[in-house]
This record gives C-alpha cells, sequence and structure tokens, in this order.
C-alpha cells in the first residue's frame, strides 16, 4: 500500500560539491523493496511544480529511516540540498515494481553516477539473503566515488573513474571484472552507459535489468507521462518499472 | 455541515468534486489515498473506440507552475474498457463518466453507443478538445459545425448524461458552447488543455516529441475562470468548470463565476488527497459564510 508521509529530516550530508544523502525518519515507514522509488513534494522553491521521483538508496526498518542520495541539477534538487534537520518532507512511496532478486549465481551491480543511488539497498538485501554481490561504481573522477565503506560492508566493490583518479581509468565495460562470469546483472545509470552495459550483457547472455529515469509527472500510473517502448508497447515506467529486463526493451543493443 | 449535492441536469452529484479526464486514470491507482467514494464523481481516461499507443516519449514538460502533457490519449480502446476495467471500477459508490475520443463522428458514436450499455456509468463527457492528436479531436471543438455535428449524432445513439469538453483554443468558446447547447448536449466541461511549447536549450530541439502540447495546472486558471464565467452566462445547461484547481478557494472561484460543479486535474499529482480537502473547503466555507447548500453560491459574481 502506497502511504503520503511527512518525513522528518534527520540528516542532510554533503557529500561532495554537487550531491547530498539524506536520512529522513518516520514512523510510519512501509516495507520497502530495492529498486523501488520515492516521489517528494519540494516545497519554497517556485519553478518546482510537480514532485520529483528519487531511488531509495538505504533503509533502516529498525529505526525507520529512510536515505535518499541526490544529485544537484537543477531547482527541485537545489532547494533539497537547503533542507535542515527539523524540516518535513512530504513524500510518496513506496512506488515502482523492483529488481528482481536471484535465489542463487553470482549477482553483478553496476552504478553510475547517481545511478549508484539504489545499488545499496540491493547489495544489503542480496547479502542478507547469501549472496555475494559484486559492485562496480563508474564516475567522472575520484571526488565522485561517495558511499564507499557502505557498499564496501556489503559486496566487493571495483571502481573506475573517466580520468584515472581511482580505481581503473575508462568506463565500467572497460573495467577487467568484466572478464569474469556473472549470472545476473542490475544496472542504474544514465541511458547510454546501460545501453553499453545491456550491450555488454546481452553478447554473454546475461540475465540484466536496468533502472529507468524518464520523466514522471503523478509517479503512481494516472498520466501515462512517463512511458516507454517496450515489445509489449508503451509501459508506465512509474509502475510497470522502473526496473525493466533489458529483454523487454527495444533497446538496439 | 452544508448540503453540498447538487443535481446537474439529472447527473445527481453527492457534491461538486468530480475528477479530470487523463489525471485520474481509472480512479484506483488513487484507491489507496482517499476513499473514492467521497467523490461527487471521477471521470476516467480518454477512451476510443480502438486501442491507441500515444505519442512517442518525451511526453510531458513541466513549466513554472503547470505542465504541458502530449499524451495522445493511451488507452487500450473501448472494448477492452467494457471487459476488463469496467468490472473492476462498476461497484465503486460515485459518478464514473467515460471520457470519450474519436477522430470521426462514427468512432465517437461508436464508442458512445458501447458505453450506453453500461449500467453503473451515468454518463459520458465527449472530448472534442484534445491537443495532442493529429487527425479528430480538438478539430471537432474549434468550428461550431463540426461540433455541432458530433454532438448531434453521438446524442441519437447515447441516452444518459452528454457533457461535452470545450477546448480553449478558439476565438469564443461561447460560441462553441451555444452550439453544443443546441446540438443535445445535457452540459459543458471546460476547459480542455491550453496549446503551448517548451524548447530545451541546451539540445535546441523541442521538449516534446510532438513539439506542442496541453498546458493544465494552476498557471491556466485565469483563463479557464474567465471561459467558464463567459459560458455560464450565455448557456442554460449546466456548467463543469476547470483548469488549474489545486484548492477549495479555487473551486469556489469557479462556482461563483457560474460552474455548478468542478473537476480537478493536474493538481492529483502533487497532492492525491487534493479533491477530499477540497470538498471539505467547500463544506467549511459554506458553514462559515452562512450558506446552508453549495447551490446558493452558483454564479453568485
Ligand atoms: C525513478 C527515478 C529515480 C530517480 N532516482 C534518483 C536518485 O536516486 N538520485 C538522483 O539524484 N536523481 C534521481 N532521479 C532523477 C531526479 O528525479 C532528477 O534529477 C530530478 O527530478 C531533477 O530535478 P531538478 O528540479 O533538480 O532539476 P530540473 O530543473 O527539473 O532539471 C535539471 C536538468 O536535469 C534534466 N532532468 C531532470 N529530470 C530528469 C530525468 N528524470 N531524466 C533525465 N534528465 C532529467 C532536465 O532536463 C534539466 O536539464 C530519478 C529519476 C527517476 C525517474
Ligand atoms: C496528463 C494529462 C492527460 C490528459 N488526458 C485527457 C484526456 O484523455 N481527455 C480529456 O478530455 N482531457 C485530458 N486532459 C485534460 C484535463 O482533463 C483537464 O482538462 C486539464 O488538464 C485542465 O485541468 P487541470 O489544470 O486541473 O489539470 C489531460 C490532462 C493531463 C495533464
Ligand atoms: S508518471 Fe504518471 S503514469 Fe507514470
Amino acid at each position: 500500500m502506497k502511504k503520503i508521509i511527512d518525513f522528518t529530516v534527520k540528516e542532510n550530508k554533503r557529500l561532495n560539491d554537487d550531491t547530498i544523502l539524506l536520512v529522513l525518519y518516520s514512523s510510519e515507514l512501509p516495507e520497502i523493496k530495492p529498486g523501488q522509488f520515492v516521489n517528494v513534494r519540494v516545497d519554497h522553491s517556485p519553478s518546482t511544480f510537480l514532485r520529483r521521483p528519487i531511488s531509495v538508496h538505504d533503509v533502516d526498518v529498525e529505526n525507520g529511516l529512510l536515505y535518499l542520495f541526490i544529485k544537484i541539477v537543477g531547482c527541485g534538487t537545489s532547494t533539497l540540498g537547503e533542507i535542515e534537520p527539523g524540516q518535513k518532507l512530504n513524500i510518496i512511496l513506496p512506488l515502482g515494481n523492483n529488481f528482481t532478486i536471484p535465489s542463487s549465481g553470482r549477482p553483478l551491480l553496476i552504478g553510475g553516477g547517481c545511478g549508484v543511488a539504489p545499488m545499496l539497498h540491493l547489495s544489503r538485501e542480496m547479502k542478507a539473503r547469501g549472496l555475494s554481490p559484486v559492485v562496480l561504481i563508474g564516475t567522472r573522477t575520484d571526488k565522485d566515488i561517495l558511499r564507499k565503506e557502505e557498499f564496501e560492508k556489503y559486496a566487493s566493490v571495483y571502481y573506475t573513474t573517466e580520468d584515472g583518479s581511482f580505481g581503473e581509468k575508462g568506463y565500467v565495460t572497460q573495467h577487467s571484472i568484466l572478464n569474469e562470469s556473472f549470472d545476473h546483472i542490475f544496472c542504474c545509470g544514465p541511458e547510454v552507459m546501460m545501453r553499453a552495459v545491456a550491450g555488454y550483457a546481452n553478447s554473454k547472455n546475461i540475465e540484466c535489468e536496468v533502472s529507468l529515469e524518464n520523466t514522471m509527472a503523478c509517479g503512481i500510473g494516472a498520466c501515462l507521462c512517463c512511458v516507454t517502448d517496450t515489445k509489449e508497447g508503451h509501459k508506465c515506467v512509474c509502475t510497470e518499472g522502473p526496473i525493466f529486463n533489458i529483454k523487454d526493451l527495444k533497446w538496439q543493443i | 455541515m452544508a448540503d453540498l449535492s447538487i443535481n446537474i441536469n439529472g447527473l445527481a452529484l453527492k457534491n461538486p468534486v468530480l475528477t479530470a479526464s487523463g489525471t485520474f486514470g481509472y480512479g484506483t491507482e488513487f484507491q489507496d489515498f482517499i476513499d473514492l467514494e467521497r467523490l461527487g464523481g471521477f471521470i476516467v481516461k480518454g477512451t476510443t473506440l480502438k486501442h491507441r499507443e500515444g505519442n512517442p516519449y518525451p511526453r510531458m514538460a513541466e513549466t513554472p507552475s503547470g505542465m504541458l502533457n502530449a499524451v495522445g490519449l493511451q488507452n487500450k480502446g473501448v472494448d477492452y474498457f467494457i471487459e476488463h476495467i469496467y468490472p473492476t471500477i462498476k461497484d465503486i459508490k460515485s459518478n464514473i463518466l467515460v471520457n470519450v475520443s474519436g477522430s470521426t463522428v462514427s468512432d465517437y458514436v461508436a464508442t458512445a453507443e458501447k458505453i450506453n450499455e453500461l449500467e453503473n456509468i451515468p454518463g459520458i463527457e465527449l472530448n472534442i478538445s484534445c491537443p495532442n492528436v493529429k487527425e479528430g479531436g480538438m478539430a471537432f471543438g474549434t468550428s461550431c459545425a463540426s461540433a455541432s455535428e458530433v454532438v448531434n449524432e453521438v446524442r441519437k445513439v447515447y441516452k444518459k448524461h452528454l457533457m461535452v469538453k470545450l477546448s480553449p483554443n478558439v476565438t469564443s468558446i461561447q460560441e462553441i458552447a451555444l452550439a453544443a447547447e443546441g446540438s443535445g448536449a445535457d452540459s459543458v466541461s471546460l476547459i480542455n488543455t491550453l496549446m503551448g511549447m517548451a524548447i530545451n536549450t541546451k539540445t535546441r530541439k523541442p521538449v516534446l516529441s510532438t513539439i506542442t502540447g496541453g498546458l493544465s495546472g494552476p498557471c491556466v486558471k485565469p483563463v479557464a475562470l474567465r471561459m467558464v464565467w463567459q459560458v455560464a452566462k450565455v448557456v442554460k445547461i449546466p456548467v463543469v468548470g476547470l483548469g488549474g484547481i489545486c484548492s477549495a478557494t479555487d473551486a469556489i472561484e469557479f462556482l461563483l463565476a457560474g460552474a455548478s460543479a468542478v473537476q480537478i486535474g493536474t493538481a492529483n499529482f502533487i497532492d492525491p488527497m487534493v479533491t477530499v480537502k477540497v470538498i471539505d473547503g467547500i463544506n467549511d466555507y459554506l458553514d462559515q459564510n452562512g450558506f446552508t447548500c453549495v447551490r446558493d453560491i452558483i454564479g453568485l459574481i
């Protein structure tokens, strides 16, 4: 069941120049599955009319905490960057479908830029279910490698940076870990990156799910603004996604 | 507790608050947030004779205080609606109206005829004002002759409440409203979206796949209110007002301007509970200002 909740901001932590981590509290935190997202109402930002969809980065069920990992790109996210502990944030959740956690095998989780957001919750959940996830994080430079210790709690983590300042130099699809064998790939990041990863998964015949970030208006399947083209026609990213198996998409890969 | 009920030309509403087509899905999308039976009614998605995929993504552009959409009437067609969706909503105790769209007069007629058979659908909203489909849609609503023709033909086969939804993209909305009234409409609703566009200066390309789209949300409210006032002055049938309503105050403005009921659209996206808040707010306003029933404030200005 979806809820509208006024969360209390516990912490708003700057992770680097343009990324924040919001820690939010509610006593009514519902069950959330990895890959699901929330829709945040941004108050005090006159040009931000619609809610902003943000992936669930992590949850702490025991303490009623929700973690959001947000890259500041425009007015809405800048306003979120200014929010202070004690303030309220009105959020609709949980939204969308979820990643399919396999019962066995070796999963590879690939996150690019703020696409790492949902991967923490996913790797935590996988580890809890006895899997040994491998996480591959790709960013532009070392300053964008964030939440490193957190990821390393649940997964073996590998890195690429475009300028070579941390991990291997290049794009995620060039990392040497891809020479090893995997049974499942889960990917979130810029669409060009996801398409490249999908191409790799396809060539190796590996099951691959990607998380799409289409622009949304309602987030609950009412407006049909967020559709993506699939083999079965237009599907709503907010209700039938955001997670799609690449076999269902019409990507030329 | 004021009496909120209103009868719009045979359609009995428990309160004057409906939801606007295309913004409220089939109602069930909002079930987790509100009790649908509290609504005066809800108008489901634009329904056409045949399945439509709608326009390609991107279909939405946010604007200050509003949004542009170019969904293009994506729906699975009237037969799918009757077989798969109607059974899941028919027992909701509210007025469920179907928004009927088409690209030819015979499409409209065939769709309306099928909906006429559905016992628990007390009316249709004839959409002659969709700016997002190439052929038909708004084309019917922008000239008196074509508006009259389609309303006339649908009237012949449709026996229940026939609401006709008007486009604001015309030189005189009063004339089109009169044409609809003269052709047998039981009520008119207005406004549908205003044609607009948005350009991404980074890519130097239009934001929407269709270049133009329909503007909705609070930014259109003053225009919508003006048109409702103009139309309510000239027609004898009830007027249903919409366009940018986000609060009880907004809704009351439309009622004062002459609307007998209102619809809430885009505001549902920001607050899925807005409809019940508006209903409660209208009641509070009536109580606080000494009105015993909502009918007393309609057209008061
Ligand atoms: C399901 C989903 C999950 C998401 N998860 C996260 C997350 O965990 N962390 C995070 O930082 N961001 C996430 N996003 C993206 C986030 O919603 C946008 O960055 C945010 O809405 C931008 O708001 P703004 O007002 O700051 O920027 P705006 O002023 O709205 O836009 C700034 C610029 O970013 C572009 N832009 C905005 N939204 C999108 C989009 N959805 N896709 C592509 N370009 C866009 C605009 O075209 C513009 O150029 C997610 C999006 C979706 C749909
Ligand atoms: C995403 C979206 C889809 C819409 N689809 C339809 C539709 O199928 N049929 C219709 O008559 N109007 C449609 N409309 C128009 C609305 O019903 C309404 O007339 C308009 O949005 C103005 O009201 P508002 O400002 O309260 O949203 C749509 C509007 C939006 C935003
Ligand atoms: S955002 Fe409205 S249907 Fe997906």
